[in-house]
């Protein structure tokens, strides 16, 4: 038996070295490759939480094994045996005391970035505002100050701020670019703001994160970074060779079904608003505005 | 509502499952009267009010609820073996993940836990049963039938399929019209009552069932997690209930609670669902605390390390455990101060949980430890838990969340935690009480096999779900690289996770075998002490008689069955002359039974909007409430002479030496 728990303790090593080193290639681990500012401030507070948490764990570990192996209930086990000792207040100050010290650091720094991370990662560009609404089982974003739209993949600035303003018009999802940042939810009746930013030019992966129900598992997007002339380039062209979104078109966008990338020249004015507000929204007081400077103060009034 | 496709139909696996439901139903039914055990099981099982068998029962539906997870998760982890898989559609493999998280949290972990209430807890306080033994009944016949409810789905109707949390608008009658989402409601509703009812249960047992010399402060750590658990599940179980109903008007009634046009507001129900979600996960894992802190004290032969720092912990986790539920959407946007104080709070909860690591890790220190069965899996749960802490202090720092959450790290994250805390905690209970509820102890060999494929099997199967997140693989998809056209890699760290689960499904065959075989030919325990136990449960026979003490026993201090060995042993001990009285005990009763079926009736009437269905179930529950509170005959006396007739025959079978009580 116990030749045989040896092997397979082994077996379980080599199996567990197998899987880190197939996956050693780091770009695949896409949240530890950050391409923008907050990306990377949370991949910063992942390692720190990983560092902080191992100073605990590997010490207790190593213990553990100690305390295994020298007190074994074995006839001419010559280690201490103490049956009575069950308190020490020394000890339980150090093992009360090392966590709350560590938790402190941690809570500091959770708190710092929190923070941050509301405002825009940098102050010396102009922003960009992004609205995406989540539909089953597509993404539509919608430029307003471009007066554009896009279906399933969006295309940024790279080096500017961009803010994304974030609803849904289907069950709640969540917005997801790994390699840009976290993500945030998007709900019916409601506008949120996640501030991205990529800083190379490049391609990312984007997708769902919160089910949505039986076509969610395709729900991926791509985000574009370019450089600021070419994203203006870009939207000309989209604004001159792509389709319409009209109401009706919108309508039939947001049904349930699976779509592939599109672009439309423009699209009803309003249209971010008026799917916020059908699903309620007229009953939130907002806390980010809703990204089209042009209604702002229409949206003011009805608060 | 379209009741057209009554029996689920065109799934191969399904008409499967309908003929094998079809074969047992009747092979119990033919063996039941060819054996002529109608009688008995319905005087032995179905009416009983013995908080013994009643935690048997629990412990047997508990482990069919874990096969029936588990081969959901086998299921789930064959679709996402490989890539573009077309083993299941979406929306059978939407089905199936939403009952395997509804049934493995609330059919097995909830039961199982509630087994080891039932089996341990007033053997373990000097009690001869609970303090409503008739409640008691009631509770389990809730949740059993509640669990039924839920699992015929699947074959009638059809399963829900919004996720075990079902978040509102999804689980709205928008998007997911049809009974599935209904059977989920009433599944976990009226089990849910149950649940609140074994909570009042115990904490009423815990306080006032004691043997009257036995203090709080000399309680064992066990009914200390077990009245820490039971006091969260009276602070949370009610909001369950009320946000349960709040989604039945909304679907029968067309309400507006959460929904999205008429002023619903889906963020309550996800708030509502995690106030009592997750301090829900801290109900279950405190029980699991509590059985290490017995094995870990018998097998270093050692005094429990830091008593009342350990009951302070458990204390503190469940009120702080209040305070966390944020941390599941932190991404939903509350504003960075509220995100911070969760964020906090939930990082805090972790402080609690290490002291007790190190306590039990000072109770071995300085002892003599025994690697027994239920040992193995304290050792497994120690750096299992510490790690799946760890990665759960890593999601609670808000702006990492961001980046986990909903990714196959959390994932991950909970199973470590609720497998490596929770499951194997139980099954250490299991393996460490059931010498004492059956007088059987469990098979050393098959055992270490099972052991040892769990293991590997967990390590295979939920490392690379770690690696999984940080590729940026969201749980909840039935298939991957199918339609956008990326290949993110996920696929050989995905066929390494679906061996592990096979490794995992084939440990829990070997504990089936270990159990059948052991009930046949394993080592009956004879002393009633089979581990030189150190708390009042092995001071009497195993099996105990069904009063449990004949003489309620004397505690002097903690651990009163150990030291009272010790004087026996130096032959100090004061054998008073024993004086039996009369045992006051309560009459088995069907009516928690009926009560339950009707409850079955009312939500499955319900479930399809039949509301003559669901009314008359209703009122059929009224009828058994009024029948009980006309019920004069309630209880009756164990006479002496049966007392002295059953002890004497319980100690001539046993040992000698046995001379307490």
């Amino acid at each position: 038996m116990n030749k045989w728990i040896q092997t397979a303790k082994l077996s379980l090593l080599a199996f567990l070295g197998t899987a880190l080193l197939s996956g050693c290639d780091r770009s695949k681990f896409i949240v530890l490759d950050p391409r923008g500012p907050v990306g990377k401030q949370e991949y910063n507070l992942i390692i720190l939480s990983v560092i902080l948490c191992a100073i605990i764990i590997i010490p207790v570990i190593g213990i553990f094994t100690y305390i295994v192996l020298k007190y074994r209930d074995k006839p001419n086990n010559k280690a201490p045996y103490q049956p009575e000792w069950d308190d020490n207040k020394f000890l339980e100050i150090i093992w009360w005391g090392i966590p709350i010290i560590i938790v402190a650091i941690l809570g500091v720094f959770t708190a710092k970035t929190t923070m941050n991370l509301t405002k825009p990662p940098v102050k010396d560009v102009d922003p960009i505002v992004v609205q995406v609404t989540s539909l089953d089982w597509k993404w539509m974003f919608t430029y307003p100050d471009k007066k554009i739209a896009t279906v399933n993949y969006a295309e940024i600035p790279a080096g500017v701020p961009v803010q994304f303003i974030l609803t849904s018009d289907a069950p709640m999802n969540s917005f997801w670019v790994p390699q840009l940042g976290g993500q945030e939810y998007t709900m019916p009746g409601m506008s949120m703001g996640l501030w991205l930013q990529a800083d190379k030019v490049g391609e990312y992966f984007g997708s769902g994160a919160n089910f949505t129900g039986k076509g969610f598992a395709h729900m991926q997007f791509r985000v574009k970074a370019v450089k600021q002339e070419e994203f203006n380039k870009w939207a000309k062209q989209v604004q001159k060779d792509s389709p319409v979104l009209t109401k009706a078109g919108y309508k039939k966008l947001s049904k349930p079904s699976l779509e592939k990338e599109l672009s439309f020249s423009s699209y009803p004015i309003g249209l971010f608003e008026d799917i916020v507000n059908k699903n309620g929204g007229i009953y939130y007081d907002h806390m980010n505005h809703m990204g089209d400077h042009t209604t702002m103060s229409d949206m003011n009034m009805k608060k | 509502m379209d009741n057209s496709h009554f029996f689920v139909t065109g799934d191969p696996m399904i008409y499967g499952a309908d003929v094998s439901i079809i074969l047992v139903s009747l092979a119990i039914i033919i063996y039941l009267t060819y054996f002529k055990k109608w009688g008995w099981l319905w005087r032995e099982w179905i009416t009983t009010v013995d908080h013994k068998k009643i935690g048997i029962m629990y412990l047997l539906s508990s482990l069919l609820m874990l096969f029936r997870g588990g081969v959901d998760a086998v299921l789930m982890r064959i679709q996402l073996a490989v890539p573009n898989s077309h083993f299941l559609a979406s929306e059978h493999y939407n089905e199936i993940f939403t009952t395997h998280g509804t049934i493995m949290i609330l059919f097995m972990a909830m039961p199982f836990m509630f087994a080891l209430f039932n089996m341990v807890v007033p053997l373990q306080i000097g009690a001869r049963d609970v303090a409503y033994p008739f409640l008691n009944a009631v509770s389990f016949w809730l949740f059993f039938l509640g669990a039924m409810l839920l699992n015929i789905s699947f074959v009638i109707g059809g399963s829900p399929n919004a996720g075990w949390l079902s978040y509102a608008p999804l689980s709205e009658n928008d998007f997911s019209p049809g009974p599935g989402q209904n059977f989920w409601i009433w599944g976990i509703q009226i089990s849910g009552i149950g649940s609140l009812m074994t909570g009042i249960n115990f904490v009423v047992t815990i306080l006032k069932m004691r043997t009257p010399t036995m203090r709080l402060r000399d309680m064992p750590l066990f009914s200390w997690s077990v009245l820490a658990s039971s006091i969260a599940i009276l602070g949370v179980f009610p909001i369950f209930t009320a946000t349960l109903a709040m989604l039945t008007i909304d679907r029968l009634l067309g309400g507006h609670f959460f929904t999205m046009t008429g002023g619903g507001n889906p963020m309550m129900w996800v708030n509502l669902i995690w106030m009592w979600g997750h301090p829900e996960v801290y109900i279950v894992v405190l029980p699991a605390f509590g059985v290490f802190s017995e094995i870990v004290a018998t097998f270093s032969k050692k005094r429990i390390f830091g008593y009342a720092s350990m009951v302070f912990s458990m204390i503190a986790i469940s009120i702080v455990s209040y305070y966390t539920w944020v941390h599941h959407f932190f991404t939903m946007g509350a504003g960075a101060n509220v995100n911070i104080v969760f964020a906090i709070c939930t990082m805090i909860i972790a402080i609690p949980t290490g002291v007790k690591v190190f306590n039990w890790l000072f109770t071995m220190y300085r002892g003599r430890i025994r690697i027994t069965q239920p040992m193995l899996w304290f050792m497994a749960f120690v750096p299992c838990f510490l790690v799946g802490g760890a990665t759960g202090v890593m999601l609670a720092a808000a702006p990492a969340d961001y980046q986990y959450h909903n990714s196959y790290f959390l994932i991950a994250h909970f199973h470590q935690v609720l497998i490596g805390g929770v499951v194997f905690g139980y099954l250490a209970g299991m393996y460490y009480w059931f010498p004492k509820i059956f007088g059987i102890k469990l098979n050393e060999r098959l055992g270490k096999w099972a052991f040892w494929t769990w293991q590997i099997g967990f390590y295979v199967c939920f490392m690379p779900q770690y690696a999984l997140g940080f590729m940026g693989m969201t749980r909840r998809m039935y298939t991957y690289n199918s339609t956008m056209g990326w290949d993110m890699g996920w696929a050989p760290l995905n066929m390494i996770s679906t061996v592990g689960a096979f490794l995992m499904g084939i440990g829990f065959i070997f504990q089936v075998w270990q159990i059948l075989y052991s009930i046949k030919h394993g080592e009956r325990d004879v002393t009633g002490d089979a581990w030189d136990g150190r708390t009042l449960e092995w001071s009497i026979p195993s099996p105990p008689p069904v009063y449990n003490f004949a003489i309620l026993p004397v505690v002097k201090g903690r651990d009163a069955w150990w030291y009272q060995k010790q004087e026996m042993q130096k032959g100090s001990y004061q054998k008073e002359a024993v004086k039996y009285e009369p045992i006051h005990m309560p009459n088995n009763s069907g009516i928690p039974f009926l009560m339950a079926v009707c409850f079955f009736i009312a939500g499955f009437g319900f479930t399809f909007e039949w509301w003559w269905m669901g009314i008359a179930g209703l009122i059929g529950v009224f009828i058994t409430l009024f029948a009980r509170s006309f019920q004069y005959n309630t209880d009756h006396f164990i006479s002496v002479e049966e007392i002295e007739r059953t002890e004497n025959a319980l100690r001539n079978h046993g040992s000698i030496h046995r001379t307490a009580n």
